[in-house]
């Protein structure tokens, strides 16, 4: 029963993206029957390892990036409130530049490369996973702190046993944010100059007025954002088991 | 062997100076049982933390085996007052035990021995895997207990263990201290606001006076061991020993004489 409320809008949207587009004459609304034949055509599997590939490995490298120097400095600033006061000007800074705006900068500095790419993607990202981090570390219950010293934790126990766990749940609702941020910058690298990924196919296809085919990557796209975020919540629902039963108790 | 002696603890300074310890002076035998009991807000807390190493005393000293404390030591565990902020919920019972005992035995083996040892003196065996947060209240407090057992301490600390757990649970776990004291002969200085409790456990009650502490007196306790929840306190020097301790906490300490500074102690009927 569930499972048929959860079809129904998208059978019904899909079934009148259809009818209304059937007999479409406008060259920019191509009848879906159009779009699925270029979405078959391109992406199954054509282009699958010419060009999906290289999006989705640049997207998680630089959010693996990201997710790893954000954490880092996250704990170094939640744990020195000296650090966090030296250098929450630039990070406020830095996190205010639009993401789309460090593009041009990036290609001039760092070419056109995956490499110019991947650091754009992990700048913008940073940013998410550390504040959340920050935040996350600054709000640990002192008593656990105090367990921690009394058993005389070392440093690096009291870091994999007790700070990050403590942590974790926050953490990973900014590595969820910084993946949705993620997604929209793999493609904005793209459109602005690349020579393979999603959206410069989808790009390409518009500049050559092949309209189906830049539908086709329009539709991968939002296919590839569902299931992205799906493993991702995979992931976040082993790695914090214990938080999510312990809230569903609650 | 724990020495205090003039400890004194401020905390901040100038106007904003808080003085929640003024003078505190005692010994803790080995093997022996000593009860802190004082009102509310007595800076007990405090003084545990200074007793287990956390908190830097602002004057006086405290030195286990003669030697004066720098940081937590090895030879002193603690049981925190709130266990459902004191155990890791992203942990079994079993790994939060285990915690402590990695920078003592290498062994992964030796290590879970000595937690199934911890458990089965609580009672929690067959509770290893779960989590804290399945737990009750007053099984919590055990994992707590068993923790500080498995570190296997020369002194157990406890900072008014019991005061969140029922009535019923309470004297449970009263009586669950003492046998662990009986099997392993440690060391326990147990602070409460709870006058039965400490006359109850303790060989010796140190009586502390509201904030800024000192002591008031000690109270030797004579009553014969094994102790039991209802012939023990149906004993006529339990009452005596009971009304002393009361009698004391009543009195206006001498550097304070506020008339209802002591308003917040624990009476149990």
């Amino acid at each position: 029963m569930r499972i048929y409320l959860r079809l129904l809008l998208p059978v019904l949207l899909v079934v009148g993206w259809w009818t209304t587009s059937a007999g479409s004459t406008s060259p920019f609304y191509p009848p879906l029957r159009d779009v699925l034949a270029a979405f078959g055509e391109s992406w199954l599997f054509a282009r699958l390892g010419s060009d999906l590939v290289p999006s989705v490995t640049r997207l998680l490298v630089g959010l693996l990036i990201a997710t790893l120097v954000g954490i880092v400095i996250g704990v170094a600033l939640g744990r020195s409130r000296l650090l966090a006061r030296a250098l929450n000007p630039v990070v406020q800074f830095c996190r205010s530049i639009p993401g789309t705006a460090l593009v041009p900068v990036s290609v001039v500095l760092f070419g056109i490369g995956d490499g110019s790419k991947i650091l754009v993607i992990a700048f913008v990202c940073l940013f998410p996973v550390l504040l959340s981090t920050l935040d996350a570390v600054r709000g640990i219950d002192p008593e656990l702190e105090d367990v921690a010293r009394s058993y005389r934790l070392t440093r690096a126990q009291r870091l994999a046993f007790v700070l990050l766990p403590a942590a974790a749940p926050q953490i990973f609702a900014g590595i969820r944010t910084a993946l949705g941020i993620a997604f929209i910058m793999m493609v904005v690298t793209e459109l602005y100059v690349a020579s393979n990924g999603v959206g410069f196919v989808t790009l390409s296809a518009r500049n050559s007025f092949d309209v189906p085919q830049m539908w086709a990557g329009t539709v991968l796209l939002g296919l590839l954002g569902v299931t992205l975020s799906a493993l991702f919540l995979v992931l976040q629902r082993r790695v914090l088991r214990w938080h999510i039963r312990m809230t569903e108790r609650n | 062997m724990l020495t205090v002696s003039n400890l004194q603890k401020t905390y901040g300074s100038g106007d904003q100076a808080v003085e929640a310890i003024r003078d505190l002076t005692l010994t803790v035998d080995k093997g022996e049982f000593v009860c802190i009991v004082g009102p509310s807000g007595a800076g007990k807390s405090t003084m545990l933390k200074c007793l287990c190493g956390l908190l830097q005393p602002s004057s006086g000293t405290v030195t286990l085996n003669g030697v004066p404390l720098n940081g937590p030591p090895k030879e002193i565990a603690s049981v925190f007052q709130d266990y459902s902020r004191s155990l890791m919920p992203w942990f079994t019972v079993r790994r939060n035990v285990g915690l402590p005992l990695r920078n003592r035995h290498r062994s992964a083996a030796d290590r879970a021995a000595r937690v199934a040892t911890a458990l089965e003196a609580v009672g929690l065996t067959s509770f290893g895997g779960r989590y804290p947060w399945q737990l009750s209240g007053g099984m919590q407090q055990r994992v707590a207990i068993a923790r500080g057992l498995a570190y296997a301490p020369e002194i157990l600390l406890l900072d008014e263990p019991f005061a969140s757990v029922d009535a019923q649970t309470r004297a449970d776990l009263e009586d669950l201290i003492l046998r662990v004291r009986d099997d392993t002969g440690v060391t326990m200085l147990l602070v409460t606001h709870d006058i039965d409790e400490a006359v109850y456990l303790a060989d010796r009650v140190v009586v502390m006076s509201a904030r800024p502490s000192v002591v008031l007196d000690t109270v030797e306790v004579d009553l014969p061991r094994p102790r039991d929840q209802v012939t023990t306190k149906q004993l006529p020097r339990f009452a005596e020993l009971r009304a002393q301790v009361l009698t004391l906490i009543r009195r206006p300490a001498h550097h304070d004489s506020t008339p209802d500074h002591h308003s917040k102690i624990g009476e149990r009927r």
